[in-house]
């Protein structure tokens, strides 16, 4: 297949680099420029764990083909984490997490939520990282971390 | 590792034990001989149970590597410009001779470097019996196994050019039902059956199906039925689950031109595949030395990534491509249907008991679909065999457990090993049981429940349990015998309560070790090769040596296993790894801690009695103000009086194997040996509102109560709980994997089998710490983990029949199904 050129920011700095066009964002953040935090844990957009920010809202990477994120702006976990959120934090206290194979994908649609919806009800924050399949840890050591935060920035 | 033999174990005349349950014997402590410093030597108030780490919930070592995305998992290490690809050509058939496989059209295609089949590996692998093949030979025996591969440059074109590679088969009638495949014109899947090596607790039929045959006969059941005041006689049955692990499988091979093969894999077992690897290739010349693996975080285990399975492939694809790397990676559809799967079951079982709430005797009756090849599955079998009596006081016991192949994916070990399966059957009778005697079921449970000393299956003693304890707490946080209103006229509310037990599945030699090396600063690394797959080992192993030898949490790091450079550890599987290779640990810590009392006592002349460790520094009983801060000398050592240093760093080493446990015992009896090193119990309850109108069934509040014997750490215990329970609750709500009637995976993807989201937990979970102390157990623990997934399937069963009556004896209890019998009325 024909390789085409493509441009995006990815984490504040702009790269450009040929793709196929059947390509998936997910290959090449993690293939062509060693970008690791998203996962492949499906390829076909049932899991959640290649979740990345497109433009400020969050996308499944595996189904993003590479030139549609020609132009765009791409946010990963790696930059957030350059200064660690509240909500890392408090994940990071609560032992949140097990195996952490999830972990980015649900740090970046959790702080999709905080971002839109300051007070977010305990149903809102099940649907918000409802996309991301966690098999470890019952979600509910994730809930209680989310809502911690919330409370806490509300107050 | 047990050594293979290829004779089956010889048949033993001992007696089985006198099982007259008059005699309680004590609880044989294990013969632990710990060295002499085992006593105390923290602050000199310190006594054994004011513990400063272990028992508090640190935050987890990993925790922040986690949440920032710089944990790395095996598909994550770069390999460079040099990394090859592989792609595994699969049978289309459940049961079919190779006739040829024609591989000239994939090798043509540009960017592909060799194209690989069966008759490039004729060898065969296995953990406990080896029935299985790196590539199929001339037999393929279910849907997806793997005949060839093809490596190239990039994923895609070894993708496109696996499509062209040719097979010709003659296929054969598949077999697909376990019962139906003892039957005496069922087709043989393995006629070579008589000729595998196993370890020599296994029982093959040669010319049958029956792979294993796990037999119990305790007491007289006979007589046991006959004292009956009634009988309850069932049948259960249990599909086959998929572990769904979030991080798929993958392995990375390099055999470099030394001739040096180094893997790198996503697994839980690091050790158990290097001797896997190096013992399947030895035909190429490998020895073990030349065999490097290396494990990074494991992105979720549950068991189905214990033993070997696909990494088997990366290592004998390296071989082909000497000086490059190769990858093989799972896809999502692959992880479904050639990985481990849970073994399904057909469960008869039989009961006795007494109008006065006594069991007198238990007939179970096992047969096992456990797929293709049971190298591992087979000592799931043997482990429920020896345990399908659960936590009860039964005299009179008769357990036929069977391994029987079919035509579906290997079976093999899933968190529970086999307990989850007959424990559905096992308490939804045994609560049927009780409410024929119109007992209270939790009355009933208390009553039967197994006692410290009452004698085993096997005929050694239970070990010390909270199990009564763990019965109460679970009763009073489910509110047990009061009514609960349900939330409106179409929905009904049922509870229900019920007990579980597991013991760890070993070979009786299963071993584990930790070196702990000080560093300038003191602080601390620890090298074992216990796998992090998400339970918290790091943070605990951390945790036990910072109890001993008094350097916090924050100083201490655990490496993730390279067998090069780490000690030996079996393998994380079984819930041991706490017990096991905690208690390595801790030997670790205590030879450390005497190398430092030595080298004090040597150059200050101070009476090591009167030595303790405090806040990282040595300190004296008899000079109070004085002390020695580890940073000191604990690489440099103490400069003595003429100016010479004794000491230097400070290493410490520790193994732990349970010499107590043996698997030989009498094959048409089981008794004799002693091959679970111990049981951990407790209880599970539910309440459960049911819709009636669309049988949906919602988790107003689960609790378990699980013995620990000593939480090290209670956040990390709670964990488990919250993610067994939902992972349990989905196998009887959500999950089962569906096969057509040519042995085909009907739904292998998330879409279709659907594990539960954050939408589909329960109200509230309700974790309950009980605390009866293991004497083996490092500080008292034992393992937990797989625990907490055993009691909801049947906590659910008989939940259901509490609100709406219907009796399921079948699993999953979809809403469909619930519906399907509230319809039936
Ligand atoms: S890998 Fe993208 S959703 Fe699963
Ligand atoms: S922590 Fe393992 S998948 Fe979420």
């Amino acid at each position: 297949m024909k390789k085409v050129s493509i441009q995006f920011k990815l984490n504040g700095v702009l790269r450009q680099l040929k793709a196929a066009p059947n390509d998936t964002l997910l290959e090449l953040l993690r293939d062509k420029l060693g970008v690791k935090s998203p996962k492949t844990g499906c390829d076909r957009g049932d899991c959640g764990t290649c979740t990345v920010f497109m433009d400020g809202r969050t996308v499944r990477a595996c189904l993003v083909l590479a030139p549609e994120a020609d132009g765009r702006e791409i946010t990963t976990l790696e930059a957030i984490s350059k200064n660690p959120s509240p909500l890392q934090k408090e994940f990071a206290k609560r032992n949140s997490f097990q195996c952490g194979f999830c972990a980015p994908g649900i740090v970046l649609s959790a702080t999709e939520l905080l971002k839109k919806n300051k007070r977010p009800t305990r149903e809102e924050i099940q649907e918000a990282i409802a996309g991301n399949l966690c098999r470890c840890t019952g979600y509910t050591p994730i809930i209680e971390a989310i809502e911690a935060v919330a409370g806490k920035r509300g107050a | 590792m047990p050594e293979l033999k290829t004779k089956p174990h010889s048949k033993r005349n001992h007696e089985p034990p006198k099982h007259d349950g008059s005699k309680k014997p004590a609880w044989v402590k294990p013969a632990l001989e710990l060295p002499p410093q085992e006593t105390p030597r923290t602050a000199p108030e310190a006594s054994q149970t004011a513990y400063k780490v272990v028992g508090t919930s640190a935050e987890r070592i990993d925790g922040w590597e986690k949440v920032t995305g710089a944990a790395k998992f095996t598909d994550d290490i770069e390999f460079g410009p040099g990394l090859l690809y592989a792609c595994v050509v699969e049978s289309p058939h459940a049961h079919a001779k190779i006739k040829r496989i024609d591989t000239r059209a994939a090798e043509k295609v540009p960017g592909v470097v060799k194209v690989a089949t069966g008759k490039d590996f004729p060898f065969k692998f296995g953990l406990y019996m080896k029935d299985r093949y790196v590539f199929a030979q001339d037999r393929v025996r279910f849907v997806g196994e793997q005949v060839a591969a093809v490596i190239a440059c990039d994923p895609k074109t070894a993708k496109r050019a696996a499509a062209l590679v040719k097979a010709d088969y003659e296929v054969l009638p598949p077999v697909l039902d376990p019962v139906k495949a003892l039957e005496k014109d069922s087709a043989l899947i393995h006629p070579d059956l008589g000729k595998y090596a196993h370890v020599p607790w296994f029982f093959p039929k040669a010319k049958t199906n029956i792979a294993h045959w796990r037999k119990i006969r305790k007491g007289d059941v006979e007589k046991g039925f006959r004292e009956a005041d009634f009988i309850l006689e069932d049948t259960y049955t249990v599909p086959r689950y998929a572990h769904c692990a979030i991080e798929p499988h993958s392995a990375i091979g390099l055999f470099d031109a030394s001739g040096r093969l180094s893997m790198w894999t996503a697994s839980q077992s690091p050790f158990t595949q290097r001797h896997g690897f190096a013992e399947a290739l030895s035909g190429l010349g490998l020895s073990h030395k030349d065999v490097r693996v290396i494990t990074p975080y494991v992105g979720g285990g549950f068991g189905g990534k214990a033993g070997i399975s696909m990494e088997i492939l990366g290592a004998a694809l390296a071989t082909a491509v000497k000086g490059q790397p190769v990858k093989v990676m799972w896809s999502r559809a692959q992880e479904f249907y050639n990985t481990y799967q849970r073994q399904g079951v057909v469960a008869k079982v039989k009961l006795g008991v007494k109008k006065n709430g006594l069991i007198t005797a238990l007939e179970h009756t096992l047969y096992w679909d456990a797929g293709a090849y049971v190298e591992y599955g087979a000592n799931v079998v043997n482990a429920v065999g020896l345990s399908a009596t659960g936590p009860y006081k039964i005299d009179n016991v008769k357990i036929d457990s069977l391994c029987v192949y079919t035509n579906l994916p290997p079976g093999g070990p899933y968190r529970g090993f086999g307990y989850s399966e007959f424990f559905f059957g096992l308490e939804s009778h045994i609560t049927r049981a009780a409410r024929q005697l119109k007992m209270d079921p939790v009355a009933f449970r208390r009553k039967n429940a197994i006692r410290e000393g009452d004698i085993l299956t096997y005929g050694a003693p239970m070990n010390p349990n909270g199990l009564l304890e763990a019965i109460d707490k679970t009763a009073a946080a489910i509110e047990w015998g009061k009514p609960q209103k349900p939330s409106g006229p179409d929905k009904a509310v049922g509870k229900s309560l019920v007990l579980f037990w597991k013991a760890p599945a070993m070979p009786p030699n299963a071993s584990s070790c930790a070196f702990l090396k000080f560093n300038e600063d003191a602080s601390l690394n620890i090298l074992v090769s216990g796998m992090e797959i998400g339970q918290g080992l790091l943070t605990v192993m951390a945790q036990i040596a910072s109890e001993i030898l008094t350097v916090p949490v924050s100083k201490i790091r655990v490496e993730t296993p390279d067998t090069d450079r780490n000690p030996y550890e079996w393998q994380t599987v079984a819930s041991h790894v706490t017990w096991g290779c905690g208690n390595a640990v801790k030997r670790a810590a205590l030879d450390a801690r005497e190398q430092i009392f030595d080298v004090v006592q040597r150059t200050l002349h101070l009476s090591k009695d009167s030595l303790y460790l405090e806040d990282a520094k040595v300190k004296c009983r008899t000079k109070p103000g004085w002390e020695l801060p580890f940073e000191s000398f604990i690489i440099a050592g103490i400069e003595a009086e003429d100016h010479t240093f004794k000491g230097g760093p400070v290493m410490g080493r520790g193994m732990f194997m349970p010499e107590f446990s043996s698997a030989i015992s009498d094959p048409e009896t089981g008794q004799g040996g002693h091959p679970n090193v111990h049981y951990t119990t407790g209880a599970g309850g539910v309440v459960l509102e049911i819709d009636k109108r669309t049988g949906k069934a919602k988790v107003l509040k689960a609790a378990l109560a699980v013995d620990v014997g000593k939480a090290l750490n209670p956040d990390l215990i709670r964990g488990q709980v919250t993610g067994g329970m939902l992972q349990g609750l989905a196998t009887v709500l959500y999950e089962d994997m569906r096969f057509d009637e040519k042995g085909r995976l009907l739904n292998p993807s998330f879409s279709d089998y659907k594990i539960p989201t954050a939408l589909d937990i329960p109200e509230v979970v309700i974790p309950i710490i009980v605390e009866s102390a293991q004497p083996d157990g490092p500080f008292g623990a034992r393992g937990m983990g797989e625990h907490t997934m055993i009691p909801a399937a049947a906590m659910v069963a008989n939940a259901v029949e509490d609100a709406v009556g219907a009796r399921i004896k079948s699993m999953p209890l979809t809403a469909e199904k619930i519906a399907l019998e509230l319809n039936k009325k």
